[in-house]
């Protein structure tokens, strides 16, 4: 196993240092395999079953009801903890720990608050040893993420959406080949969550990475993702893997085509949430128009 | 595009409008103090049975003091004595913060640790001494054995709990983008604690500076507890008094300057959202 991480390492290293290449990197490609998962031995299975692959570069949104396990599931992709069963295979290694390839992004944006927004942004890149990079790499992230004003502050002192865009940024300074987002924008007030709903998609389809993302708001599925994966409660399970067909314009909203679709994915979502023997939860849909 | 309207950062710095105000307040109560032992000596001259100690009015000890001060003196006296508390600080924070960061994050270590540290916490240092005199081969080791028994509590104490206060998430997060167990140190604990360490240290030092006089009386002939007794021994109490104003001072001065580091570690900003 360290033997193939450290290959993949300095092959990334390589594909990173050729002066031709795009300097981007390609998405990660997953496939859940068999998973199910239990907390403790004698409990109730929380996910069961879960079997499907993410090709490179797609955006995914699983979504379902609180106690689905969908945060779970997210964070056995990041590797920070491990199923009791079956595997998850990123770019055909199946993986044991967390890595900076595949980064994962919280509701809190957990910013180290003795840091300025530029020390932040460069954490990833430090912690891999790769500080001669900062120097270049940070001022352009941090223009990526719209704070190429902000390097010099102080973490704290920036708004909820600010913070939330220095931890985008300091997810996306290692070149992460994934970005696994678990419900990142809920805290934060709609039009500053719209605003990096449109800008995280914009920029993980301009990178080409793979997006993974948590949610239980319909329409951030419908605007962010190409593709939902709905999941059932007690024990987790796929409910209904759909594709989402719209344009990028059609995504902002307000269009029919942005409402065809959000009722039709509201639909698989209450039934999933109205599987039989479980309460029922109204999703948290307060960006609907 | 930015989600909030930038704040000129001059903001977070007004001085404070409360500065003058408690400059005077501060002025009065030293003069307070002043009047206290102005009145004492006064009460002490006028009573035939007292009048032997007359030299420890405020006139008598400040001239002292001024001579101690132009011929070195005090600095002689109060050298030793800062090179003790240094040693014993340094030796007390060498053991405390590693231990401390320690039983912080393995709750099985505090809960092993925790009834033998408090019951030696509450051993009071000084009961040490006859110990120290046997263990430590110089006057010097013992005294600075007795300092660090002293200083260590308040350290271990306070960046152990420092590290419990510990946001899970920022260690998530640094473990989430490649940190090793060296990078949790270096870059996520030692930063978030090191006020609590600094605090510990500001605590540690106001019961070091306590313990040194008394633990000065021992065998040593140099440092400030040295100069309180043998004034004693000597009925020179002009010096002896003076003596206890650069105890006062010297201690007053060290735990403001450690006050200073403390607000300089303290990452938590007052205009923080």
């Amino acid at each position: 196993m360290a033997m193939t991480l450290t290959l993949s390492d300095s092959a990334a290293q390589g594909a990173q240092d050729a002066p031709h290449r795009r300097a981007v990197p390609v998405g990660a490609h997953v496939a859940i395999k068999g998973l199910s998962h239990a907390y403790r031995r004698h409990d109730g299975k929380v996910l069961d079953g879960i079997d499907f692959e993410i090709k490179a570069g797609e955006i995914v949104a699983l979504l379902g009801r609180s106690g689905c396990g969908k945060s779970t599931l997210l964070h056995m992709l990041s590797g920070l903890t491990h199923p009791s069963e079956g595997e998850v295979v990123i770019n055909g290694n199946r993986i044991h720990e967390p890595s900076p390839k595949w980064v994962m992004m919280f509701q809190a944006p957990s910013l180290f608050p003795w840091m300025t927004v530029a020390q932040n942004a460069a954490l990833g890149l430090k912690f891999t040893r790769r500080n001669d990079q900062i120097a270049k790499r940070i001022p352009e992230i941090l223009e990526l993420v719209d704070l190429g004003a902000f390097a010099d502050r102080n973490a704290q002192e920036l708004s909820g959406g600010q913070q939330q865009r220095v931890a985008l940024a300091r997810s996306l300074a290692p070149k992460p080949e994934m970005l696994l987002l678990d419900e990142p924008f809920s805290a934060l007030d709609a039009f500053t969550r719209r605003n990096l709903q449109r800008d995280v998609r914009q920029i993980a389809r301009d990178l080409g990475l793979t997006l993974v993302l948590v949610t239980h708001d319909v329409g951030e599925a419908v605007r962010m993702a190409d593709r939902v994966i709905v999941l059932k409660a007690n024990p987790g399970r796929v409910f209904e893997d759909t594709v989402i067909t719209l344009s990028e314009e059609e995504r902002s909203g307000g269009s029919d085509e942005f409402q065809a679709e959000h009722s039709r994915l509201m639909n698989i979502y209450s039934q999933a949430a109205d599987a039989p023997g479980e309460e029922t939860e109204t999703p948290n849909d307060f960006t609907q128009i | 595009m930015s989600d909030a309207v930038q704040l000129p950062s001059t903001i977070l710095r007004i001085p404070r409008l409360g500065s003058a105000r408690s400059l005077i307040n501060a002025l009065i109560g030293i003069a307070a103090l002043m009047g206290v032992w102005w009145l004492g000596g006064f009460i002490v001259e006028n009573d035939p049975d007292l009048y032997a100690f007359s030299d420890f009015a405020p006139a008598p000890t400040l001239e002292r003091l001024w001579e101690m001060i132009v011929s070195g003196e005090v600095l002689t006296m109060s050298g030793p004595s800062l090179q003790r508390v240094g040693l014993g600080l340094l030796f007390a924070a060498a053991f405390g913060v590693p231990v401390g960061i320690l039983i912080g994050r393995a709750p099985r270590i505090h809960e092993v640790t925790n009834v033998p540290f408090q019951f030696l916490r509450m051993i009071s240092p000084l009961s040490w001494m006859p110990i120290a005199v046997m263990a430590f081969d110089t006057w010097d080791g013992a005294i600075v054995f007795l300092i660090a028994m002293a200083a260590v509590w308040p350290i271990l104490f306070s960046t152990a709990a420092g590290v419990r206060r510990i946001d899970p998430a920022w260690l998530k997060v640094a473990r989430n983008l490649g940190a090793g167990p060296l990078h949790l140190l270096g870059t996520v604990i030692l930063p978030a604690i090191a006020v609590d360490v600094m605090q510990g240290i500001r605590l540690a030092l106001g019961v070091a500076w306590v313990v040194l006089v008394p633990a000065e009386y021992l065998g040593v002939t140099s440092g400030l507890g040295f100069a309180i007794n043998d004034a004693r021994d000597t009925l020179d109490y002009s010096r002896l008094a003076a003596t206890v104003v650069v105890i006062g001072v010297i201690g007053f001065a060290l735990d403001a300057a450690i006050g200073q580091l403390v607000k300089k570690f303290n990452w938590v900003r007052a205009a923080a959202h």
